[in-house]
């Protein structure tokens, strides 16, 4: 799982960025935490690296600003844990 | 028939039991959440009446899945699902019935089972999750688990070679396989909203990842790193039929593997012969 | 169906009619002997009345179709001997727990294993009580003649209804196989019982409630009810429970909903027994000799008498203790190396002399033999 937290600086730099303005609403993603497993999926799936671990390994959503909603993350959550905030 | 529906994020939450608790038993990470997730989004593309929806399942991780979806679920013996399944569409032909299975539940003690529900052409969607082991009960070998792999029961690798299942239901007759994985979650569900509207039995392996298991004892990996084997490993099937066997070993043929519509399906058949028992009552 | 008031048939063949007459519209089986007829029956005869008939490819499988057919709220059977009925224990178990109503018919045969496929035998009486593993009540009866035969299989169906469970009927194979003459009733003539359905609505329905008599309402599949049926134990929402709380209500409703309830389950048939000193136990073919071994010493007067169980389980320990109250002796005659004979013993006090008559050479107890005991044993 080590290898999921470091930032990929070129995948980062790719424009353009997410259409979704998200300084006006809510956070792209909601996660319930009591739900999650801290099962690392979304955090090692997610193209534009839209997440961090907090220190109980859950998703946190770091870089909120770079979420498409490409919907990867939620269909992949085997908990039902994320779900998106605009679709 | 399958329309398409704005599905909303949050869609899977309308089809799970409120009195079970969440989340679920399986392990964090575990590959059966997913093939759930895609199973109720494909239902709920579909629009069935989930009055008219059957799922069945037999013994394991897998099977434990019905038990949290809001349809009429039958949870039964270890390897048995099919002739269940088999008894509620042929009972109920206007039903939707779709089959969870496991790779030790489905061809294992089930084999009997699966290569007859194949010959029968019957109306039914196996969903076989295929996670090379039996996780259920800790580890132990199971027919699909590669040669040369380790389980509990194959500490020293294993000695045996391991099925196909999709060409096992395709030799038996069944008449739509495919096969999918836990990573392609695109390619999963719309492969089990055509396998639910084709008529006549239908199979869809998912390669899915237990970490617990089949990665610890054979250093696969976290769920993570397995999901993204089986991105690396996978060949759509037309790209694999230009590819040669020593080519294809340790890879995922994943797609429509086969397709057939004009074999006659089971119920429909007997419903015509009904027909003629009654013209012959004396 | 013809109309027909009486009709030449095989005991397997009275099956069917009486399954068919009960409602039966659902049979999936296998092939084996001496049982196949009412499998080749049901394949003609079903279809006629708008049933299903399947052959699948195992008694396994046979059993789990019957309990699927089942769920969704069809009437359904299957048919087996020895050896089938062993392998069908597994599933005949997942009914008992989840209370799913079916009939099986189990011919009898001589055993263990394949044993003897032609001959008769009744060795399979305490499997049809003990077979699948763990604590739940079973339900068995026992025709002894081919008419008895249509109405037997029309009580076991009216039995699986009431009670929500799997009922067995235990013939033997030299019923099963002959012919005799079986008037059938006009439509409505016998009662037939079917499933109570819920009258709570589907989000107030509780699948595994614990009611009156222990046995909870039963939907059919596409009325509106979606519920969760598993194997495991589970409390009153169908949902698996490790609770120990949850546990013992769920086994002790399935011991209750019948243990309270014999009354409407026992049926003996009793044929002299007002002053006799010595009795006869019996069930199945072996009763139909002892009318006979009965008749006969009593025109000679000797105070015999005989009991015909026709309901094996649950086994009727209070009416025999207290129809053998006044005898000596009792004779339990069997065509195994005694299985019935342990509950007689148990049933009667310890100054009755509880006797064996045993035979397991795969051919029938005759009168004769019935009556050569009788004089051994005065």
């Amino acid at each position: 799982m080590t290898e999921t937290n470091q930032v990929d600086e070129s995948r980062s730099k790719s424009k353009p960025q997410s259409k979704y303005d998200y300084s006006k609403g809510p956070l792209p993603l909601k996660i319930n935490l009591e739900w999650c497993k801290a099962c690392g999926l979304c955090i090692a799936l997610c193209p534009k690296q839209v997440f961090e671990t907090d220190r109980n390994a859950k998703p946190v959503q770091a870089r909120p600003e770079n979420c498409t909603q490409c919907t990867i993350c939620w269909v992949h959550c085997p908990d039902f844990a994320i779900t998106s905030n605009y679709k | 028939m399958a329309t398409v529906v704005k599905q909303k994020s949050d869609v899977m939450l309308n089809y799970l039991r409120p009195k079970m608790k969440f989340p679920s038993v399986w392990c964090p990470g575990c590959g059966n959440g997913i093939v759930m997730g895609a199973f109720i989004r494909a239902l709920d593309k579909l629009g069935y009446d989930r009055n008219n929806v059957a799922v069945i399942s037999g013994i394991g991780c897998t099977s434990r899945m019905p038990a949290y979806m809001d349809f009429s679920s039958l949870h039964t013996t270890h390897g048995r699902a099919l002739p269940y399944a088999t008894g509620v569409k042929f009972a109920r032909p206007d039903m939707k019935v779709a089959v969870i299975t496991g790779d030790g539940d489905a061809l294992a003690i089930g084999g009997n089972h699966f290569i007859h529900a194949c010959r029968r052409n019957i109306d039914i969607t196996a969903i076989l999750i295929n996670n090379y082991i039996y996780g259920m009960t800790g580890g132990q070998g199971s027919p699909t688990t590669p040669s040369g792999a380790f389980s509990t029961t194959t500490p020293y690798g294993n000695v045996e070679k391991h099925f196909d299942a999709c060409n096992l239901a395709i030799g038996a007759g069944a008449t739509f396989v495919g096969r999918a994985t836990v990573y392609h979650y695109p390619q999963l569900e719309k492969m089990i909203i055509q396998a639910m509207e084709h008529k006549g039995f239908s199979l869809v392996e998912v390669v899915s990842n237990c970490h617990t298991y089949f990665g610890r004892l054979n250093r696969k990996g976290d769920a993570s790193v397995m999901l993204k084997e089986f991105k690396e490993n996978a060949v759509n099937i037309t790209k694999a039929k230009t590819m040669t066997p020593e080519e294809l070993e340790n890879k995922y043929v994943i797609g429509t593997l086969y397709v057939n519509n004009d074999k006659t399906e089971f119920c429909d058949e007997y419903h015509k012969l009904m027909d003629i028992a009654q013209k012959r009552k004396k | 169906m013809a109309k027909n008031k009486r009709k030449l048939l095989q005991g397997n063949g009275a099956c069917v009619e009486g399954a068919i007459y009960a409602g039966l519209r659902f049979f999936a089986g296998y092939p084996i002997t001496p049982s196949t007829e009412i499998a080749e029956n049901s394949a003609r005869f079903l279809p006629q009345v708008g049933g299903r008939f399947i052959q699948m490819e195992d008694e396994l499988g046979s059993m789990a179709a019957i309990i699927g057919a089942s769920v969704t709220g069809m009437k359904s059977m299957t048919a087996t001997s020895g050896p089938g009925y062993s392998l069908m224990q597994e599933n005949i178990g997942y009914a008992y727990m989840t209370e799913i109503p079916c009939v099986v018919v189990n011919v009898q045969r001589g055993g263990p294993s394949t044993g003897l496929p032609t001959k008769i035998s009744q060795s399979d009486t305490m499997q049809a009580r003990w077979g699948p593993h763990g604590d739940y009540n079973a339900i068995a009866v026992a025709p002894s003649t081919v008419a008895d035969t249509f109405t037997e299989t029309i009580r076991a169906f009216n039995l699986a209804e009431r009670f929500r469970t799997p009922v067995t009927i235990l013939l033997d194979e030299v019923i099963a196989h002959m012919r005799a003459i079986v008037p059938i009733p006009e439509e409505g003539e016998y009662e037939i019982i079917n499933r109570v359905k819920p009258t709570k609505p589907p989000e107030e329905y509780i699948p595994y409630e614990i009611t009156e008599n222990y046995v909870s309402p039963m939907p059919g599949y596409g009325e509106g009810y979606r519920y969760h049926i598993t194997g495991l134990t589970h409390n009153t929402y169908g949902f698996s429970t490790n609770e120990p709380e949850e546990i013992v209500v769920k086994l002790d409703k399935l011991k209750n909903k019948i243990d309270k309830f014999q009354d409407e389950i026992i049926k003996l048939r009793v044929d002299n027994m007002d002053d006799a000193e010595v009795a006869f136990v019996s069930y199945g073919s072996v009763s139909r000799a002892a009318l006979q071994a009965v008749s006969l010493a009593r025109s000679v007067g000797v105070k015999v008498g005989t009991i015909q169980l026709y309901t094996i389980w649950p086994f009727p320990y209070d009416k025999l203790k207290e129809i053998c109250s006044r005898c000596k002796k009792v004779i339990v005659a069997e065509l195994n190396m005694g299985q019935i004979i342990h509950e007689v013993r148990k049933a009667l006090s310890a100054d009755v002399e509880v006797l064996p008559l045993q035979r397991y050479d795969g051919e029938i107890l005759t009168p004769t033999q019935l009556l050569e005991k009788l004089e051994e044993v005065l």
